[in-house]
């Protein structure tokens, strides 16, 4: 089970909903997978639109847990202004808490990160911060209230698996009783089933699953990388080795004196 | 009165938040508002007054990673 806050899980695997074809893949794909955690964002909306309102409708009647993000902030008053905002519209103290340095790679600000942490967690927010693999980092994120961890795997959208595999490793190993996600950079499922073989306890997808051309098929296959990643976890990898070893007992073979 | 409604400029007649929100015909909308870069609660908007040049900002729920 995945303990998130005072949130008991049973899916390791948390779902962003944006960039499907339609919300009705969106919602099948949540179904396939048996997500329980889905991300959501907070967007300008011109009056008698209503898309906002809609999306809003078809989430609540998924029955998930939202984790509400202050995606596109680039500053720490943006992000807090965003986060006290979505708290009134999602009505949940979890947060997860993105502050953008760098609009290539859409890497965490970790200064401002820090700081906006500080801030929302003092105020009963609970907080997940997207953040780098920087130990650093993570240790000043703890020590500012957060009890949750998001890493990322590589840059936002870019599909290409665990980047920096030595410090999340290293990561992984400092904090033995932290929650960690890998969040963001994940491209196909054995990247998910890897995540957790190393000890992550969870991973966040989006942009892999809803981008794919069969996203329900896509959710299915991740929700089953998750479960196997997490289970070989249980299980107790063997340690890699430079030569062979045997599998076949040697004792007996045929035609050696 | 002048005020800034999502990055675009609108001529309104309420002087409060509560009002500018129905008469820009948000209504029963479930958003979030914030004047000026700071966050107003919803029980807060019939007391918040606005005056000319001010930005507000009317979020909605989206998709979101």
């Amino acid at each position: 089970m995945l303990q998130l806050y005072q949130s008991t899980l049973r899916s390791r695997l948390l779902l962003g909903s944006a960039r499907y074809p339609s919300p009705a893949v969106l919602s099948a794909a949540v179904r396939a997978a048996g997500v329980e955690v889905v991300t959501v964002a907070l967007r300008r909306e011109a009056a008698g639109e209503r898309a906002g309102q809609g999306f809003w409708s078809l989430i609540r009647e998924l029955n998930v847990r939202v984790l509400p993000n202050t995606a596109g902030c680039h500053s720490v008053k943006e992000a807090v202004t965003t986060a006290h905002m979505a708290r009134e519209v999602f009505g949940t103290t979890w947060l997860k808490l993105e502050v953008i340095g760098e609009d290539d790679t859409l890497q965490p600000d970790v200064f401002g990160l820090t700081e906006a942490a500080r801030i929302l967690c003092a105020e009963g927010f609970e907080v997940f911060p997207y953040t780098t693999e920087d130990l650093v980092v993570a240790e000043r994120l703890l020590a500012a209230g957060c009890r949750v961890l998001m890493p990322w795997g590589a840059p936002i959208g870019s599909g290409r698996g665990l980047n920096n595999l030595f410090a999340l490793q290293a990561l992984r190993a400092h904090f033995p009783a932290v929650p960690l996600i890998i969040d963001a950079g994940l491209g196909v499922p054995s990247h998910a089933a890897q995540a957790l073989e190393l000890g992550f306890d969870a991973v966040l997808v989006n942009t892999a699953v809803a981008q794919a051309r069969d996203p329900v098929q896509m959710a299915a296959a991740f929700a089953r990388a998750v479960e196997a990643g997490a289970a070989a976890r249980a299980a107790g990898p063997i340690e890699p080795r430079d030569f062979a070893a045997p599998s076949t007992p040697v004792i007996g073979t045929a035609f050696r004196s | 009165m002048k005020i800034q409604v999502n990055g675009a400029w609108r001529e309104l007649r309420a002087g409060e938040l509560a009002g500018a929100l129905e008469e820009l015909g948000y209504g029963d909308s479930v958003v979030s508002t914030a004047v000026n870069g700071e966050f107003v609660a919803r029980p807060a908007r019939a007391r918040t007054a606005l005056s000319d040049g001010d930005r507000l900002e009317v979020l909605a729920p989206m998709q979101g990673g």
